[in-house]
């Protein structure tokens, strides 16, 4: 299989013996965790007392960020204003987003960018989310360096598997700004199914029940021969433990005859007393529960009846889910348990009812995430040989485009396997219209105005023509990370616009920079430098694939006038490469000349796939693989 | 990207309606390893796009063949054949009452003393029709008659639109 071993050059694993740092960090809500593959053995990595949650919290002061973690929750009471928990909730989400929590928040916003991100004020000034949650990367990769000696060279980073683009996209700057290489975002449920799947070598479907504090995800898999597919994901962004601390609390208060215009200090008071007597029944049959002076008597049973509503709904999202996989609830063979709120057992007594069969919990479910996470970054990073594990993910919201009258038309529909792409021809409204807007939205609703609006740009330079006889061909690509692209291309002209989707709550480019240069301690300096020459590196690696694929098949598969189009653009790139100072302008001759021969690329994999499959059966494919 | 003119042959699959489903799944799986982004995420960008490209185009090819009406509607785009599904369906009288009536009786659905027993025979009514519906779709176009293999694509189509209507109907018996 020369032939397709030549195309797939990334393919090849690394020099024998030469092991990569990589590690899989869960970056949580409440606590972030990191961890990294020793021995063929997922581990997390504790912090220097032994610890191995790093509390997602921040503490900021006037000469900037004082402390993260235990240490930042600290000054949690007495220092509210310039203590940041739970940022994850505001990533990629704007301000309006912010408004619609519908409940008080500790902090106050400064005014955002003109990306309208909200900020937080604080004495060190206005803090994004991104910034926030690129200190907290920060700080678990410096407790790997410690860990591993020396730098990192890869991460896999854990998002709900809910997360829309915005939030992805939130993310990876995140990552960026903290100066990590992201190798993959990866699902936190589909982390899970990995750590338990490796652990336990099971083949089969796999049903993976996550409940965090706010949220609640479901994913259904397939695990054959190491290839984890996943069939479908779905869930609640609004339904966690929380809701079961509130529905305690609601009952304490009427237990209590509080009024239900009681003080916020109260009002916490309530649901920290029933929060610790929820987490008192994992253990005993029953607790005394005091409010002030009064003390309610609390039972298993009672417990059940209230949170037994909240379970039921997380039990119609797995019904749903196993619709939209196409399977029914007995052909699942493993039930996996993430997150903190399975510890409940009425959540456990009622999963394995509805399941029929005993979930699987034997990893602990804060640290299942970050160790799956651990495993995938092993496989990525080239450490283990290549064909091990594969991991075949779903899109887990719809993506679509505005058409006539507000509604959406949904191009690629949730639950597909990425990456994908998919292209929909549409055509123009008016008699001489040149123009073209394209709006890219999110969601399973029909209106635009119920969807999460992620981009718009306009395509221009349609030459003008009787409406409906132009063809304009948008073409929207999801990457392995579930990120977006949109190109827009009027078929007869050619005219084309493209847009990787930075959505409206995302950094602007130019933030990026400046957030760059003033928080990035560590490469503030040569920061320009060294883009520049890994975009030089690109350049060279770039110049000598095509020039092999030249010599190789070059005269098989182009004419000569494509030959000559395609060497000169490579002597072109050369030349800029020797001579630039400015990475971007590199950057971009390197994407044009990539463009350039996607058609050439196309047709040696075309070749090469047929020349490969021609006269094989599949058994014999396989055992090659 | 027409990386491959044929979604059969990416597989080693013959050109047919019939599919084997292990050797699909199996030949998926066996690509993917080759070409997913994974196996490139240390390469350079350029080798990563490649690799999305690559795998999206296996991913719309996998997903063209695994669906019966995909599957059938793709058959008919290689054989050279464009159809407006709908005009054609419109035009068979039986089949259109045929179609209301079984609306009639979803629409009766929450009113029926036994709402999951009669949605259970609505749907195998339902896959019946579909299974007869694939066999005429097998022959027609094994024979090469393009008009009937239109003709019973367009159907297969109605039933599954009608089959995704029951599991919808499901859950908002189950809910309400």
């Amino acid at each position: 299989m020369a032939a397709l071993l030549q195309i797939s050059e990334p393919g090849l694993s690394p020099e024998p013996h030469q092991r990569k740092r990589a590690v899989g960090i869960d970056l949580g809500t409440t606590n972030s965790l990191v961890a990294t593959v020793r021995s063929g053995t997922s581990t997390i990595l504790n912090d220097e007392q032994g610890r191995a949650l790093l509390p997602s919290a921040l503490h900021y002061d006037k000469q900037g960020l004082s402390c993260v973690g235990y240490e930042a929750l600290e000054h949690d009471l007495s220092d509210p204003l310039n203590t940041l928990t739970s940022v994850k909730r505001f990533m990629g989400r704007g301000l309006e987003d912010v408004a619609l929590f519908g409940e008080q928040l500790p902090y106050q916003f400064a005014a955002g960018g003109e990306s309208g991100m909200p900020k937080f004020a604080t004495a060190a000034g206005a803090i994004s989310p991104v910034q926030a949650s690129a200190e907290l990367l920060a700080s678990l990769e410096r407790r790997a360096q410690l860990a591993l000696g020396g730098d990192l060279d890869g991460a896999v980073i854990t998002v709900p598997a809910y997360f829309d683009d915005a939030q992805r996209q939130a993310t990876k700057d995140a990552a960026m700004l903290a100066g990590l290489k992201v190798l993959r975002l990866l699902n936190e449920p589909t982390a899970a199914a990995i750590a338990y799947g490796l652990d336990s070598a099971g083949e089969g479907t796999i049903a993976v029940y996550d409940l965090g504090g706010g949220t609640f995800d479901i994913s259904i898999l397939r695990l054959t021969r190491g290839v984890f597919e996943v069939l479908a994901s779905g869930g609640d962004s609004a339904l966690g433990g929380d809701d079961f601390d509130r529905a305690v609390a609601e009952w304490l208060r009427e237990q209590c005859q509080i009024g239900s215009d009681m003080t916020p200090q109260v009002q916490r008071q309530l649901l920290a007393a029933a929060k610790s007597a929820k987490q008192q029944l994992s253990e005993d049959e029953g607790t005394t529960v005091k409010v002030g002076e009064q003390s309610v008597e609390l039972d298993r049973a009672q417990l059940a009846e209230l949170i037994d509503p909240l379970v039921a709904k997380t039990l119609r999202s797995c019904r749903r889910s196993l619709a939209d996989a196409g399977v029914k609830v007995d052909d699942v063979d493993n039930v996996i348990l993430v997150g903190g709120s399975t510890r409940a057992l009425r959540v456990r007594e009622k999963v394995a009812e509805y399941f029929s069969k005993e979930p699987l919990c034997h990893l602990d479910p804060d640290e299942v995430v970050a160790l799956g996470a651990a495993l995938q970054a092993d496989v990525l990073i080239g450490n283990k040989s290549g064909d091990d594990m594969l991991l075949l993910d779903v899109i887990p919201l719809s993506l679509g485009i505005e058409t006539m009258g507000g509604l959406v038309e949904k191009i690629i529909h949730r639950n597909t396997t990425i990456p994908v792409a998919k292209a929909q021809e549409f055509t123009t409204f008016k008699d001489g219209q040149t123009a073209l807007a394209v709006h890219v939205v999110q969601g399973e609703r029909e209106l635009v105005s119920d969807c999460r609006s992620l981009a718009r740009f306009e395509l221009r330079g349609i030459p003008p023509m009787t409406a409906g006889s132009a063809k304009i061909r948008v073409t929207y690509q999801v990457d392995a990370d579930g990120l977006l692209s949109v190109a827009a291309r009027e078929i007869t002209s050619g005219v084309e616009a493209r847009i990787e989707v930075k959505p409206s709550y995302g950094l602007e480019e130019s933030e990026v920079t400046r957030m760059l240069q003033e928080s990035f301690s560590h490469a503030r300096d040569d920061m320009a430098a060294r883009a520049l020459r890994e975009q030089q590196v690109e350049a060279d690696r770039i110049i000598e694939d095509i020039r092999a694929a030249i010599d190789a098949d070059g005269e098989a598969l182009l004419d000569a006038s494509e030959l000559e189009c395609l060497v000169k653009s490579l002597d072109e790139l050369k030349q800029l490469r020797d001579t630039t100072t400015e990475h971007r302008q590199l950057a971009r001759k390197i994407e044009s000349v990539a463009k350039g021969s996607e058609s050439f690329a196309a047709r040696r994999m075309d070749a090469a796939v047929k020349k490969a499959l021609s006269g094989q059966t599949l058994d014999q494919l396989e055992g090659e693989l | 990207m027409p990386l491959s003119k044929d979604y059969f042959s990416l597989f080693g699959l013959p050109v047919s309606y019939d599919v084997n489903r292990r050797e699909l799944d199996a030949a998926f799986r066996a690509l993917q390893q080759r070409y997913h982004p994974d196996r490139a995420a240390t390469g350079s960008d350029a080798q990563v796009r490649e690799a999305v490209q690559q795998a999206a185009f296996i991913n719309q090819a996998y997903s063209a063949l695994k669906s019966p009406l995909a599957r059938a509607q793709y058959l008919l785009e290689l054989a050279g054949v464009e159809a407006d599904y709908e005009s054609q369906v419109t035009r068979d009288g039986l089949f259109l009452m045929e179609q209301i009536a079984l609306r009639e009786r979803m629409e009766e659905l929450f009113e029926h003393p036994h709402p999951f027993d009669e949605l259970e025979q609505l749907r195998s009514s339902v896959e019946v029709k579909f299974v007869e519906c694939e066999e005429s779709f097998t022959q027609a176009h094994t024979d090469e008659d393009f008009q009937r293999a239109v003709d019973a694509v367009a159907k297969l189509q109605f039933f599954a639109k009608l089959l995704d209507q029951l599991d919808e109907l499901e859950q908002d018996l189950e809910d309400r």
